[in-house]
């Protein structure tokens, strides 16, 4: 057992996942790199690409034991494609499958019995919430899961660490050659941006729609020349899943007193100028912060070059009142976003890759002045957790969280200083999803901590009215209103293993007891 | 805040209200009247309300709740008690219950303030008298919404239906020296309303207003925060006020007009309020 440079004990080899390289810091393992080989099944013009039924997809790709299959999460809670190919596989006897999952949302539950029964026995996701993380936490899968970003997804993909065999491309609109949009059709979702390295890499790619329509859809945002198969089925998700719930600003006077201090730290570091550029949440407090800005900017002027990331109908409307000459976008949350996408060259996808991979020639996080993310737990060394919960159990992973955290010139954590009676700030975090050293201010309710890296940022607030404090002098606060938890006690089995970006360990989750 | 709600208690104060009310009246159903007792004393006791003003609205002192109210909230010393439809009888008994409550605790006399709410016809027309009553009062507050229920007419926003008494409650305190509360203005998603009705009653001489969702805090403060231009004028004002006694002169002129003793006093009340505000 060894300590990597943020004090955290993993192992050298881990069971199931195989040798580790430490993380040893945000940009250490740059340099030349080197994209795998991608096989492929040339199409001649007599073939047939749309096939009759799930069992003929699965011989056609000639699924079998130990084999991966990856599945992208633009239909979110509403997705029914995961479920109905790994239900398919199930019923053919096959075992020992990973499962390339960029999400898993509450809806996955029936993953459940297929990992109990063998058919599932490594899984690798960005994200997970709900029953399939729970019991994944309690130990029911044979080897560790394994986390990445949606920068580290990508790079892992293209790179050849995360070889797919056969991609399922969930397809709100495909043609009959195989050109995917997700602009159109009852299930319409928006970016796929998550899905491109798939369908680029996969040894086999297979479009799933419930709106096929005749050869050439336009736009085309997955190529036919990706594609080998493409199966109609009744529905590729539930709408009312599909949206996601979380895209109001706050009305909680607690959350709108937070948006206004990280919106006064962001306005006193100078980056909230022309041609600034900016990501934030969809959450409740985020969207708070981003209303706040919009009025900082349409009251001086200022025109940003662009917001990214998941893009919500609050980016939009910014957008459109020209408060940013541009949006790149990797998924839509609300049916707003997906219109600007349809309706605006100016609103554009990008690719995970694109978006945060390391290890291409620059990524758009490389390119962010301002990114506000959100914590479950925050260590005085400013590491962050937003992969396990209070129980110790994996609730959620890091998404974007370490990718824009890594590449933004100023990295926002907005949360409240307590919550649900614990207190927000710890000694040291139950898992690091992202390091402390991209975090650069922690804005609460109570105070404000800056990282003391960070001398430049702390020089810019000394002389403002904001409640400036250390990051100990926070949790002194906190612990104050909630006492002290307990710590949680853990048993050695490793269930996740936290890949930071750039491939490196920076974590593992054991199991709680 | 609704003082049976331990989160809303917990923040209160850090939602820049210059003084918070932790409610045992109107917001708290019969049956939790006991709870929200205890609960907002151990706030009291507990939580950090740094520099901010905590009031507790006591249940009127006709119902079998408010003799409860002031003996346990009183022991752990508020800053003030806020008193519903009181009248000056009532404000003579609750400062002598408060004056034996402080001597048998070992507080200063008269330490704890009192607002009462004039809320009904008859306590607008007594308003004078009602603030003459004790030496613990320090404002008052006007409920528009009971003083329009008293006088069987409809609440607008506009706010005419409350006019005189709006004015007759900001003359009487005043006249007074204390301050006058102006009405909460209930459509909490309406800030162009909020912030209108706000001005309005800084115009007709009330010296704050009662926020009834913290989300109003914000433009109820922007309404009474000196402009830019008013504090620099204040400042020029100031400065050459002093100029004017060192040169040992009675009276002054600032940009060709005499500069008399209210320029002077409003010149200080605007950069107090600034530096209250966190504006100089």
């Amino acid at each position: 057992m060894m300590k990597n440079i943020l004090g955290r004990e993993i192992p050298g080899y881990i069971e199931g996942y195989g040798i580790v390289t430490q993380f040893e810091g945000t940009f250490k393992r740059g340099g030349i790199k080197v994209k795998k080989e991608v096989k492929v099944n040339s199409v001649t013009p007599s073939d047939e690409k749309v096939l009759g039924s799930i069992e003929e997809v699965l011989d056609k790709v000639c699924l079998m034991d130990g084999m991966t299959i990856s599945f992208h999460h633009h239909l979110r809670n509403g997705d029914r494609v995961l479920n109905f190919v790994v239900d398919a596989i199930a019923r053919r006897g096959i075992k020992d499958i990973t499962l390339a999952a960029s999400s898993l949302f509450p809806n996955n539950i029936p993953l459940i019995k297929h990992i109990r029964n063998g058919v599932i026995t490594k899984i690798v996701t960005n994200y997970m919430s709900g029953p399939v993380a729970q019991e994944i936490s309690r130990g029911i899968l044979k080897s560790p899961v394994i986390m990445h970003t949606h920068g580290g997804r990508a790079r892992a993909i293209e790179s050849g660490d995360l070889h797919i065999d056969v991609a399922f491309i969930a397809s709100p609109t495909a043609d009959t050659y195989g050109n995917i949009n997700g602009l159109y059709g009852k299930s319409a979702c928006g970016a796929l941006g998550y899905a491109v390295s798939d369908a680029m890499c996969a040894d086999r790619v297979v479009a799933i729609t419930d709106n096929l329509v005749p050869y050439p859809t336009c736009p085309i945002e997955i190529s036919q020349i990706y594609v080998d198969y493409i199966l109609k089925v009744d529905s590729i998700g539930d709408p009312a899943g599909i949206v996601s719930g979380t895209t109001k600003i706050t009305k909680d006077p607690v959350g709108l007193k937070i948006a206004k201090m990280a919106s006064d730290v962001m306005v006193s570091s100078g980056l909230v100028k022309n041609e600034m550029s900016f990501q934030t949440g969809a959450g409740g407090i985020s969207l708070a912060v981003a209303a706040e800005l919009r009025k900082y900017m349409k009251e001086n002027g200022i025109v940003g070059s662009f917001a990214s990331g998941g893009i919500t109908g609050y980016l939009v409307d910014m957008f459109k009142e020209g408060l940013f000459r541009s949006l790149f976008d990797v998924q839509c949350f609300d049916l707003e976003a997906i219109e600007s996408y349809v309706n605006s060259h100016k609103h554009q996808r990008m690719s995970a890759s694109m978006y945060g991979n390391p290890d291409n020639k620059g990524a758009v996080v490389n390119n962010l002045d301002i990114v506000i993310l959100g914590a479950t737990e925050i260590d005085t060394d400013f590491n962050v957790n937003v992969t396990t919960g209070s129980d110790g159990a994996i609730m959620g992973g890091s998404g974007g969280h370490s990718d824009t955290a890594a590449g933004a010139k100023l990295t926002i954590i907005v949360t409240q200083l307590t919550k649900a009676r614990l207190p927000i700030i710890k000694d040291s975090v139950t898992t690091v999803t992202t390091p402390g050293e991209s975090i650069d201010v922690i804005v609460t309710e109570r105070g404000i901590a800056v990282n003391p890296k960070r001398i430049d940022i702390i020089n810019k607030l000394k002389d403002t009215n904001l409640p400036i404090m250390t990051i100990q002098e926070l949790k002194a606060i906190a612990e104050k209103m909630t006492g002290k938890p307990k710590d949680i006690k853990f048993s050695n089995e490793i269930v996740a293993v936290i890949e930071y970006r750039d491939g490196s360990v920076i974590d593992v989750v054991r199991r709680p007891l | 805040m609704p003082g049976n709600t331990p989160a809303m208690l917990q923040d209160a104060g850090i939602l820049g209200a210059d003084s918070i009310i932790l409610d045992l009246e109107d917001a708290v159903s019969l049956t939790e009247k006991d709870s929200a007792r205890i609960l907002v004393r151990e706030a009291i006791k507990n939580v950090d309300y740094s520099n901010v003003e905590v009031v507790v609205r006591i249940n009127p002192f006709t119902t079998e709740f408010s003799q409860r109210d002031i003996d346990i909230i009183a022991r752990v010393k508020p800053d003030t008690l806020m008193v519903p439809k009181a009248t000056e009888e009532e404000l003579k008994a609750i400062n002598k219950i408060l004056t034996e409550i402080e001597v048998q605790e070992g507080f200063d006399t008269g330490s704890i303030k009192l607002i009462p709410i004039v809320e009904t016809a008859y306590g607008v027309e007594n308003v004078y008298n009602i603030i003459k009553s004790c030496d613990r009062i320090v404002g008052v507050l006007l409920g528009g919404e009971d003083l329009t229920s008293d006088l069987g007419i409809k609440r607008t926003k506009e706010g005419e239906e409350v006019f005189y008494a709006r004015n007759r409650v900001a003359i009487a305190c005043k006249a007074m020296k204390v301050d006058s509360i102006d009405t909460p203005f209930t459509d909490t998603n309406d800030f162009e309303g909020l912030s209108k009705d706000t001005f309005k009653a800084r115009s007709l001489g009330f010296t704050g207003k009662a926020a009834i969702n913290p989300r109003q805090i914000d433009t109820i403060h922007s309404v009474y925060a000196p402009t830019k231009e008013e504090i620099k004028y204040a400042k020029r004002v100031l400065e050459a006020m002093e100029e004017a006694e060192k040169e040992g002169k009675g009276v002054f002129s600032l940009d060709g007009k005499m500069v008399d003793a209210p320029v002077i006093n409003r010149a200080k009340n605007t950069i107090e309020l600034a530096k209250l505000l966190v504006l100089v």
